[in-house]
Formats: structure tokens, C-alpha cells, sequence
């Protein structure tokens, strides 16, 4: 993956700060994805990788410094704002509708798209049901995408972890989103998963031509998809580069990575 | 063998969106229909049908309206009846104030009262969840009970503060005998149901649902919260304003604002938990059994007490007893209710009758 | 302005009351997390069986010991047949559970005890008491006295005891009190019989001043915007939101109430408690609830 000409800088983050009562989760971070990337953002346990995540899309409020996203600076996101404007997300602990079907799921996350009133969908009559069928035959493709179509009518909290982390995926492609945000979409995966989810990801930054920046633990994973690498540590960004670059800093390796072993040394190896 | 959809390609995706997509199932609904429709006007004695039907259809629309709240949009409300006092008022007062509107016209604006009314007390639901709303929600309860008591406009200054709607009739026609008034209640109910089903399938339905299943990534995927809860309290307020003026209009004649008390509320509460919450059938039967389960119950103390005589409120008291102790048991046995047992049914039906 | 601090007074009185039943709900909901809806049907039970027991010629002491046993009882069939059965529910479920139990206590209380007001009489004066011009009615002071005591009694059980800890340590988090052997079961028994007894205490101060009757359920009901102001999870909070709806409801009917036609008291406390929440959303005392995703 590497080695592709970086497109222009799609999302900036600069020196943004956030804190809960006396917990600073981020520090002064700066941060950006280039349009058409694979970002991968690391770092150990309670770095603040998840808090960066919510920043960018709105859940929290920095305290301090700037996002701009697509030409625009703003103090703070909001989350509608966020999605309107194509950035889509999922999240660590899967954050499905749990009583509805996979279909219902992956509709929902069309929901900016659909135009028809609240009375014409109470008819469900010409213009509301052409409206459903047509985002129906749209969400089909992605539920093919993510090869899920044999379970599209169940309820996803009856669907086994590895499936609902990929309806997560297919609910935040339903968007077309530019910007994807992935909060660790493979973790609790077995290896063939994590292949899997690894061929989505990569599918869906090539074909639909989405931005990606995710957060990932498997270091294998991370030097595999990600164009770029950014470390975080109590956070703070100590790092951000080129994944073999970030592999060989000394700073990361004493905060996150440890030692190399061998099994590490190959998978640099296949990266670069 | 008989409830089957082997054989049933659904080939297009508006064949796959329709309410019911097995054919078996589409037959049993038109037969219902027509029998609702055709042969209980043609059979049913007026007993039945006033004081037995006719309450059961329009408490089925309040569940329905608290359905859409609780069951959909997952926001808890302990004022459903304050709403249906709403919509009985507010068609009182249009029709003895503006009598040239036509009857279904005020019933519409009379529900769209009681829809902003819902709306307003829905506002706090943006900041406070669960219980909080709940108990916040007994403020309209109250106020709603206390406004309609004191404030004798709304009652046109009845010195008992009861009011007594006006004969109703349509393009001229009157709807006072127990088939008519069964007849416009019934199509008005079922009318509402469809919509709710469409909601069910369409954005604003799965925005309900998404709200109540994780406001959090509702929020993420653009659903707006405040903008979504507020339709939901709209609608669901708009059912209950239309069941409150055909409770004064079709069903009672007379009400007080006392017939829209806190046990009205949890009267409706308990329909919908044992039909089942998120569906619309689970309203029906709730409303069906909440309706006639006091008849039971009566015909059973009786049965046992053989004509014995007891004391002067002893049956209600060992009614509510009973209803307490029902609930309980649904909620650990069958938490989603009659229409979670429908369901079963229908499964293994599918199957049967060579389950393996 | 003696009239003003007479109502006001008055008011706070009243609101000691509200505070009581208050801490029943608190109680239960701090150990439980449930929401007992059921409260004021559990201060009607407890008062009916007490005036009933009185009334058939029992001692007053036997009378309160019986009726305690029989909320004893209450509270271990519910916690066996009624929590214990629902335990990986909904909280919402264990709610509508309890306005289950709330017809239950109501049906069966008045279908032993019938719907009759009974007088209940403690033997407490309920002459005025001059304080510096203003009038303060001594049995609303015994009230306050007794919930006063009864506060101070059970923060310090809280405080002290090894089952209060073991109480704390449930309220924080029930998995974890779990894996280090607490006994949830017998914790939960235990709150359902101490709120109980306080049902108890709030129905025969109630039931002295009012009579015993139906209607103490609806005054329970008041209890709820209490807690909303207070907190679900707070004792100060159930106190110092009782005393605030006692106060504000007396002076807003006094003052309010002849403006816009009066009975305002059955819906002011919701109405100021909503207005709360809209500022603070968890109330006085409530614990702020950080969400994460």
C-alpha cells in the first residue's frame, strides 16, 4: 500500500485538547488524513485514541484547538454536522441497533440521503415507497459487498461478533461516507476475520474510493492496510509516518511496541 | 403444511417490502378484515359492540399511540391518558365552538392538539431518559387533569365539569346507533394502524428505533435525536388525541376529565407490554385482553361465589390484585408479550407437522 | 411575613413527610437500581394493616410489630418471586414489575383491610406550638423528629455496618459486588424490608394526619418529582428535594394558586421538577453520568 502519492489533506486536526474532569485525554494533538489514505492511529490503552475519533466526529467537544474538514475550520464538530458532510464511523464496543434487522440497520445509515416527508412514508405511497426501493437496491450492493446478504432479515443481536462488526461496516458505507472512521474493526477476530475485514477495508478505500483512518492493536494488521501512522501515547502524538518508519522510532517502541520479535520483523518485512 | 411460503420467490424488493409477504398471511388479513368489517356489524348484539368493541378499538389506538412512543421510539410515558383528555377537550370545544367544521375534520385537528401538547411535554426528553422521563411525564398527568377541572372553558363552565360530545354525523349522515359508531371507529383505527405499519418500514420508523436502540450512534449516522424523539411524542400523542375524542364521541357520550386518570395510563401501559412493545398487533391483542379479562374475571368469582354475596368493592379490589400480579408474571415469562407468542406460533407452524 | 414564614414552615414540615417516602424509593434504588414504583402502595399497606390490627382491638406495639413482619414478608416474597426471576432485565422491566406490585399491595390491602378511612391516632397533639409569633404544629415537629432519626439511623447503617458497605458496594456495581461474595439476594431482601419499615413510619405519620385511606397512594405519588429534584441515588438528596417540593408547593398554592384557580400543588412539584431537570439533568445530588462510546 505504500508509496502512493498522498491526495490533498482532507481533515485537519490542530492542537486540540480534551479533558474530563482532571483526566486530559488528548493534549495539544495535530492531526490530518489525507484524502484517499489508509490513516491508522496507535498507541497503547487509554492513549486517547478513541477520544480523537470522537472528536472528529462530534461526539465530544475539545476544549482547545481546531478541525477543519474539507476547507472548513470549525472549534468543535457536531455529530449531524459530521455525517452530513460524509464522515461515517464505527465504533469499539459495536454500537448496532441491537433490536432491529440487519437490513433495517444498513437502511438507517442511509438516512441523510432520503428526502421524502414523514407524510408521504405514513402513505407509503408513490414517491416515499420509490424512495425505500430505490436505497433498498443501493443498501443490496453493500450487503453483498460485505457478504452478509444470508442473514439481511435477523435481528443483529442474534448474529455472532465477527458478523455484527461487519454490519457495523456495511451500516457506515450505506452512507458513501469520504471520511471513515473505524474504531478497531477487528478486534475480538479470529485470524480469517481479520483477513476479511482487512479486504473490506482495503476494498472499500479502493473501489469507493473512501478515505479511511482507523484504530487498530494488531500490528500486523496496521503495517499491512495503512499508508500512514500516527502514535499516540497519554495523549500525545509521539509519532506519525510512514509504517516502517514509525516501527524503527525509538519513542514508539519504548511506549507501545516493546522489543521486536521475529514474528514482528516479518511482518515489517511484508509491509515494506 | 397449510402456512408454508416454500415456493413463495419474492423477486422484486417491493414484493419483499410489503407489510405481509407470505400469501398465507396476506388471506388470513383480508379475511380478518372482512370479518371485522361484514360479519360482526351483521352478528354482534349492540351489547357487544358498545360496550365491549368499541372501547377495546379505541383503547387499541391509545396503545398504538403509546406504542409509537414507548415501543418504537423507546421514550417512557406515564401520561398517555393526559393526551386522550386532550383530544376528547379539544374535540368537545371545536365542535361547540366552530360546529360547521365536518366531524372527521375535527377529529384530525383534535389530535393535532393533543399532538403539540405532546410535544411540548416531550421537549425534556432531549436532556433526561428512562425513569427521569417517565416521572417527567407525569407532570402532563397532572397539570393536563388539573387545567381541564379548573379551568371551566374547556368544559363550557358544566357545573360537574363533565362533558357531553355532541351526536356525530358525516356528510349528513347520523352515526348514532352501536353499528354506525363500531363501523367509523373501526375504519378509523384500522387506518391508523397502516400508518403505523408504514412507519415501520420506512425511515422514520427505523429512526425511532435507532434512537431507542443506541441514541448515541443515531446520533453518528445523522438522524437528528431532538427532531426524531419530538415526532415520535407528536405522533404517538396524535393517536392518543384520536382515541380521546372517540372515547367521548363514539364510545361514552359523557366524560370527565377524571376518565383520563393515571390508571387510564397504566391501563394502556399494560395493554402494550402484554401485547407485546414495537408492534402492532401486540396492541390489539393487549387491548383485547386488558378489555376483557375484568369479564373473567367476574364471570369466575361468581362461578365460584354461586351467588354468594360479598362485599361492595371486593371484586375490583381482587381485580386489581389480579392485573398486579399478571403483569409480574408476563414480564418473567413472556416480556415481549402475545405477539412474541404469535410469532412462535407462526414458526412452528411453518414447520409443522414434521418439525424435524 | 409571619404569615409568609408560617406557610413556609408549614411547607418544610410537609416536606419532611414527602422526604420520608423519598428515602424508600432512594433506598431501593441505590442497592437494587430498581425504580419501586410501588412505595406509596407499600405505605398504604403497611398503614392499613397497622389501623386494621388497631382497630380490632390489638396494643399499638403489637400492632407495629405485626404490620413490620407482614412488610418483612412483603419484601421477601418480592425479592424470591418478583427480582430475583428478572434479574438480567431491562431496568424498564423491573419498573413495570413494581407498578405490578403496586396493584398487587393496593387490590390485597384493601380487599383484607376494605376501603374505609380509619382514623389512626399516636397519640401525638396536634396543638400549636408559638414560636416568636409564628405557629408551628407540634406533630408536624414529632414527624420531623422521627425522620430525622430515622435518617440519621440508616446513613449511619450505610456508614458503619459491614451490610452497609456490602450496600455501597452493590449500588456501585452489581458484577463486582457479585465476585467477591456479597450476597445479592440477602441484600436485596434486606432493602426491600428497611424500605419496609420506613413505608411504615411515612404510612402511620401519613395515615395520622390524613386518615388512613386510598388516597395515601396519591400522596406517595409526590414523592417522585422529590426524587427527581434530589437525585435517585442520594439520602441528602431525598431530604433536601423533600423539604424544596413541600416548601415551593405550600407557597405557590398560597401565593400562585388564588391567581390561577388553586389545587395547583397536584402538579406544581413536576412541573418545578421538570424545570429542573432542563438545568440539571440529574438531579441535586444525582451522580453525573459521563457517557462513552
Amino acid at each position: 500500500m505504500q508509496g502512493r502519492v498522498p491526495g490533498p489533506v482532507l481533515l485537519e486536526v490542530r492542537g486540540v485538547s480534551l479533558s474530563f474532569g482532571g483526566v486530559h485525554a488528548l493534549r495539544h494533538v495535530d492531526f490530518h488524513v489525507h484524502e484517499g489514505e489508509v490513516c491508522a492511529i496507535i498507541g497503547p490503552n487509554g492513549a486517547g485514541k478513541s477520544s480523537l475519533l470522537n472528536v472528529i466526529n462530534g461526539v465530544y467537544s475539545p476544549n482547545a484547538g481546531t478541525i477543519t474538514y474539507a476547507g472548513e475550520t470549525r472549534r468543535a464538530m457536531r455529530p449531524h454536522w459530521a455525517a452530513e458532510q460524509g464522515i461515517a464511523r464505527t465504533f469499539q464496543n459495536i454500537a448496532l441497533f441491537k433490536g432491529m434487522s440487519v437490513l433495517d440497520n444498513v437502511m438507517a445509515g442511509r438516512t441523510l440521503k432520503m428526502r421524502r416527508g414523514v407524510l408521504w412514508q405514513a402513505l407509503y405511497w408513490g414517491p416515499a415507497e420509490r424512495e425505500e426501493l430505490e436505497h433498498r437496491a443501493r443498501v443490496e450492493k453493500i450487503i453483498d459487498f460485505l457478504q452478509i446478504e444470508h442473514v439481511r432479515k435477523t435481528p443483529v443481536g442474534r448474529l455472532p461478533y465477527g458478523l455484527q462488526k461487519r454490519v457495523e461496516l456495511a451500516r457506515a458505507l450505506a452512507a458513501e461516507p469520504r471520511l471513515l472512521l473505524l474504531d478497531e474493526p477487528m478486534a475480538g477476530m479470529n485470524i480469517e476475520e481479520k483477513q476479511d475485514m482487512c479486504r473490506f477495508i482495503l476494498d472499500a478505500n479502493d473501489e469507493l474510493g473512501v478515505t479511511v483512518a482507523l484504530i487498530e492493536h494488531d500490528m500486523a494488521v496496521v503495517m499491512d492496510i495503512a499508508d500512514r501512522v500516527v502514535v499516540l501515547d497519554y495523549g500525545r502524538k509521539i509519532a506519525d509516518g510512514s509504517p516502517a518508519e514509525v516501527r524503527a522510532n525509538p519513542e514508539v517502541i519504548a511506549a507501545y511496541l516493546g522489543v521486536p520479535t521475529a514474528a514482528d520483523d516479518r511482518a515489517l518485512k511484508e509491509a515494506s | 403444511m397449510i402456512y408454508r411460503e416454500a415456493g413463495q420467490f419474492r423477486t422484486t424488493y417491493a414484493a419483499d417490502q410489503r407489510i405481509f409477504p407470505i400469501l398465507q398471511d396476506r388471506v388470513g388479513m383480508v379475511l380478518l378484515l372482512a370479518a371485522a368489517f361484514v360479519v360482526v356489524p351483521l352478528t354482534a348484539s349492540e351489547y357487544a359492540l358498545s360496550a365491549l368493541l368499541i372501547p377495546m378499538l379505541v383503547l387499541a389506538l391509545a396503545a398504538l399511540g403509546l406504542n409509537i412512543l414507548t415501543g418504537y421510539a423507546g421514550q417512557f410515558s406515564l401520561g398517555t391518558a393526559a393526551f386522550m383528555s386532550v383530544g376528547a377537550f379539544a374535540a368537545y370545544n371545536l365542535q361547540l365552538r366552530l360546529p360547521w367544521i365536518p366531524l372527521l375534520v375535527i377529529f384530525v385537528l383534535a389530535g393535532l392538539i393533543a399532538a403539540g401538547v405532546g410535544m411540548v411535554f416531550g421537549l425534556p426528553s432531549l436532556r433526561i431518559k428512562g425513569f427521569y422521563l417517565a416521572v417527567a411525564t407525569l407532570a402532563a398527568q397532572f397539570f393536563v387533569d388539573w387545567l381541564f377541572t379548573k379551568v371551566g372553558w374547556f368544559s363550557n363552565y358544566s357545573s360537574s365539569g363533565v362533558i357531553t360530545a355532541q351526536p356525530m354525523a358525516i356528510a349528513g349522515v347520523p352515526i348514532e346507533t352501536p353499528v354506525r359508531r363500531y363501523l367509523l371507529v373501526l375504519s378509523i383505527v384500522a387506518l391508523m394502524a397502516l400508518v403505523v405499519k408504514n412507519f415501520s418500514r420506512t425511515r422514520t420508523g427505523r429512526s425511532w428505533m435507532a434512537v431507542r436502540d443506541m441514541d448515541v450512534a443515531a446520533e453518528v449516522i445523522g438522524i437528528p435525536i431532538l427532531r426524531t424523539k419530538l415526532l415520535a411524542f407528536g405522533f404517538s400523542s396524535f393517536y392518543c388525541g384520536v382515541a380521546g375524542a372517540l372515547w367521548a364521541f363514539a364510545y361514552l357520550g359523557t366524560v370527565e376529565p377524571q376518565a383520563f386518570d393515571l390508571q387510564r395510563s397504566f391501563q394502556i401501559l399494560f395493554m402494550v407490554i402484554i401485547g407485546g412493545l414495537g408492534t402492532v398487533m401486540g396492541a390489539f391483542l393487549g387491548a383485547a385482553f386488558i378489555t376483557l379479562f375484568p369479564l373473567f374475571l367476574n364471570w369466575l368469582f361468581h362461578a365460584v361465589l354461586r351467588g354468594g354475596e360479598v362485599r361492595a368493592g371486593l371484586l375490583s379490589q381482587l381485580e386489581l390484585l389480579c392485573f398486579g400480579a399478571l403483569i409480574i408474571v408476563f414480564l418473567i415469562v413472556e416480556p415481549h408479550g402475545f405477539a412474541r407468542l404469535w410469532q412462535i406460533t407462526k414458526e412452528k407452524l411453518r414447520l409443522w407437522p414434521f418439525p424435524h | 411575613m409571619a404569615f409568609f414564614i408560617e406557610v413556609l414552615v408549614g411547607g418544610l414540615l410537609a416536606g419532611v413527610m414527602y422526604s420520608l417516602i423519598a428515602l424508600g424509593f432512594v433506598l431501593i434504588f441505590k442497592a437494587s437500581g430498581v425504580f419501586n414504583f410501588a412505595q406509596g402502595a407499600m405505605v398504604l399497606a403497611a398503614a392499613t394493616t397497622y389501623a386494621g390490627l388497631v382497630d380490632m382491638g390489638w396494643s399499638g406495639w403489637l400492632a407495629f410489630l405485626a404490620a413490620l413482619a407482614v412488610m418483612i414478608v412483603f419484601a421477601l416474597l418480592t425479592e424470591r418471586l418478583v427480582l430475583r426471576p428478572l434479574v438480567n432485565q431491562p431496568q424498564i422491566s423491573l419498573f413495570m414489575a413494581t407498578i405490578g406490585l403496586t396493584f398487587v399491595l393496593e387490590g390485597a390491602s384493601q380487599a383484607v383491610w376494605g376501603s374505609v378511612v380509619r382514623g389512626l391516632d399516636l397519640g401525638i397533639p396536634d396543638t400549636p406550638l408559638e414560636v416568636s409569633g409564628v405557629l408551628i404544629s407540634k406533630f408536624d415537629l414529632v414527624a420531623s423528629g422521627t425522620a430525622g432519626a430515622l435518617v440519621v439511623l440508616l446513613a449511619s447503617f450505610f456508614q458503619w455496618t459491614r451490610t452497609g458497605r456490602a450496600l455501597r458496594a452493590v449500588a456501585d456495581d452489581h458484577q463486582a459486588a457479585l465476585s467477591v461474595g456479597i450476597p445479592l439476594e440477602r441484600i436485596w431482601a434486606l432493602v426491600w424490608a428497611a424500605a419496609g419499615a420506613v413505608a411504615l413510619v411515612t404510612g402511620l405519620l401519613w395515615g395520622s394526619r390524613l386518615g388512613v385511606q386510598f388516597a395515601l397512594t396519591q400522596v406517595a405519588l409526590k414523592a417522585l418529582p422529590v426524587i427527581i429534584l434530589g437525585g435517585f441515588t442520594s439520602i441528602a438528596g431525598a431530604i433536601v428535594g423533600g423539604l424544596m417540593v413541600g416548601a415551593s408547593e405550600k407557597v405557590a398554592e398560597v401565593y400562585l394558586g388564588p391567581i390561577i384557580g388553586g389545587g395547583i400543588e397536584n402538579w406544581f412539584p413536576y412541573v418545578l421538577a421538570l424545570l429542573f431537570l432542563l438545568v440539571r439533568p440529574d438531579g441535586l445530588f444525582g451522580e453525573k453520568r459521563i457517557e462513552r462510546v
